[in-house]
């Protein structure tokens, strides 16, 4: 932007600005480097050593066996251990990914109902755009509180409203029961987050032109078709950073699962067990394994996701 | 207007009723909650029929509820300092200065942005360790750098790309340093997109959950969401509902009028980060 090169301390201006630059960028990138980039690294070596929580420096180099590791036995029987072949590893795994796909989807769909409510034009729109501005402003621990004191099985208002309404028979324990627990953390996770969504979308949806519409109904084309063929193609990039965004969050998910459903194997996500075995169990390395795990999963699914949607993150074409 | 256009209407609005209702709900029946005690929280009611503030008298006379409260303004306030300080000259530099590998660091700073935080716990418990700030505020005002800093950055770069060249060159022109740049001419004119982010951080902040209950051990030095989450009675059965329900409005009130007030900027925030670009 600056070609006017006038010179001071022997330098060009661009010289003198790109030295600036550098020193600008520095503390944060120091910062980062402090706070991201070294606990990865360390994380993933401790991954790869017998480290205890009571003795972090007094690990050894153990190789792949919190992942995998081979013996046999005298007898000939072979026996594989590590995380690899764990099922409470596959189960978070698989805990995770339905919740995740789910929650997702729900999200959009709902956030796409309310995008498209707030994208009319009526009276009270204003206060609707605040209301559902509520949930995304309570805290996470707070909502799972709430819900949970909710979804209790004896005092629970969702119990006495499916009653009275004849819905269920019985009072449910919603979030202690296996075959619901599940439920239970999704409906509180796309309360919460499906404003998220539908804001992002909204801003999508205000960028199409209004006259897009106008031309659509002289046309007589139907509204229905109109959103089909036109408003979705618009909003699609849009809507592929949101949806991302989304399911980084949902594959990472914690605070939600731990306090709304403590210790419930049916619900048990790659990050709840994970810090279970770095401190409650004092399997600091093999947490560490699955710490990488996660990190690795979530890095594979992002690349596929950009390359395989041709997602624009920066949103300028990388300028 | 004929039928269908009356039955399209009321459509419309039973459906925006629905989603108003759904949204505000479980907050409101957490402040009716809260006013309830004794028998009157075993039962179920839709409308307040007590209103007795012996929740908050118990939450607030505690021992260490106000204390996790005033820590969690703490980290939180200092938190934003920090991002908001490293933010705007790094900001400065990605987006008004050209240099080699510019685009890889912005992707590299929306690849931390995405981490998850398990991902680090490991490290950072040894680094906080390491520096002696473990179960201290500095622990965790330290750890949310990782979500908070990546988050204003690319927005602040964002925000920063769009003002008008002709500022800075008039500057330029007149001789002043990129320092000066950026105290006296962005700063003024930055001030919406601070707000936004400072805010946005500042939320990040309160409600963090992991890295607050894995940094912190003591009870005088956790966050309000871990001492939330904590609070129990003697037994299993006896979970403190009204107590639990009088906290969670006292920490969630202040973020409500926070984010009423400030609703069209948080949302022009949230939608800058990636949609706009």
């Amino acid at each position: 932007m600056a070609d006017t090169s006038s010179t001071s301390g022997g330098l060009t201006l661009p010289q003198q600005r790109q030295r600036a630059a550098f020193w600008f960028l520095a503390p944060m990138l120091f910062a980062l480097f402090c706070v991201a980039a070294w606990p990865l690294g360390r994380t993933i070596w401790f991954s790869l050593t017998d480290t205890t929580l009571s003795n972090l420096y007094g690990g050894k180099f153990i190789g792949f066996d919190n992942y995998l590791s081979m013996r046999t036995l005298s007898s000939g029987k072979v026996i594989w251990r590590g995380t690899l072949v764990d099922p409470a590893w596959w189960n978070a795994v698989w805990n995770t990914v339905r919740f995740s796909v789910v929650s997702v989807t729900l999200e959009t769909l709902l956030g796409l109902i309310v995008a498209l409510v707030l994208n009319a034009e009526f009276k009270g729109r204003g206060l609707v755009r605040a209301a559902i501005l509520i949930p995304w402003a309570i805290p996470t621990i707070v909502s799972a509180k709430m819900w949970s004191w909710m979804l209790n099985d004896q005092y629970g208002i969702i119990n006495d409203m499916l009653l009275r309404l004849g819905v269920i028979d019985q009072k449910i324990a919603w979030t202690a029961n296996v075959d619901t627990a599940m439920a239970a953390v999704l409906l509180v996770d796309v309360w919460k987050t499906t404003p998220f969504m539908a804001l992002l979308i909204l801003a999508g949806l205000q960028m199409v032109p209004r006259d897009i519409y106008e031309a659509a109904r002289i046309d007589g084309v139907h509204p229905v078709r109109v959103f089909f063929k036109v408003t979705l193609p618009l909003i699609r990039p849009a809507l592929m950073v949101a949806v991302i965004f989304r399911m980084l969050d949902a594959l990472r998910i914690f605070d939600l699962v731990y306090v709304l459903t403590p210790n419930s194997a049916a619900t048990k996500t790659m990050s709840v067990i994970a810090r279970e075995n770095l401190i409650d169990f004092d399997k600091f390395a093999y947490g560490s394994a699955q710490s990488t795990l996660l990190f690795a999963i979530l890095s594979v699914f992002v690349a596929l996701y950009i390359w395989l949607g041709k997602v624009d993150l920066a949103g300028d074409g990388g300028k | 207007m004929n039928v269908q256009a009356v039955a399209g209407r009321i459509a419309f609005y039973a459906l925006v009723a629905v989603i108003v209702v759904f949204s505000i709900f479980p907050f409101y029946y957490a402040i009716v909650t809260s006013f309830a005690t004794g028998t009157g929280l075993f039962e179920v009611n839709y409308w307040p029929r007590q209103f007795n503030l012996a929740n908050y008298e118990t939450v607030l006379s505690g021992r260490t509820f106000p204390r996790n409260i005033f820590n969690s303004i703490f980290i939180a306030t200092m938190t934003v300092v920090f991002a908001l300080f490293l933010a705007v000259t790094a900001s400065y530099a990605l987006a008004r200065v050209r240099f080699r590998g510019r685009g890889l660091l912005l992707m590299t700073i929306l690849a931390v942005s995405m981490f998850p935080q398990i991902a680090v716990l490991a490290g950072l418990f040894e680094l906080i360790r390491f520096l002696g700030l473990f179960n201290t505020p500095w622990a965790l005002i330290l750890s949310y750098t990782i979500f908070t800093l990546p988050f204003t950055v690319w927005v602040l770069t964002t925000f920063m790309r769009d003002l008008p060249v002709e500022i800075e060159e008039a500057a330029i022109v007149d001789g002043a340093t990129p320092w000066v740049i950026i105290t006296r001419v962005f700063l003024p004119l930055l001030w919406p997109a601070l707000v936004t982010t400072g805010l946005l951080a500042f939320i990040g902040a309160w409600n963090e959950f992991l890295f607050a209950l894995t940094f912190t051990s003591s009870e005088t030095t956790r966050t309000t969401p871990v001492a939330i989450a904590m609070l129990s009675g003697a037994s299993q059965q006896e979970i403190p509902w009204g107590p639990i329900m009088a906290a969670s409005v006292i920490v969630t009130v202040p973020l409500v009028i926070l984010v009423l007030i400030f609703q069209r900027k948080i949302v022009a925030g949230l939608t800058a980060g990636g949609v706009k670009g």
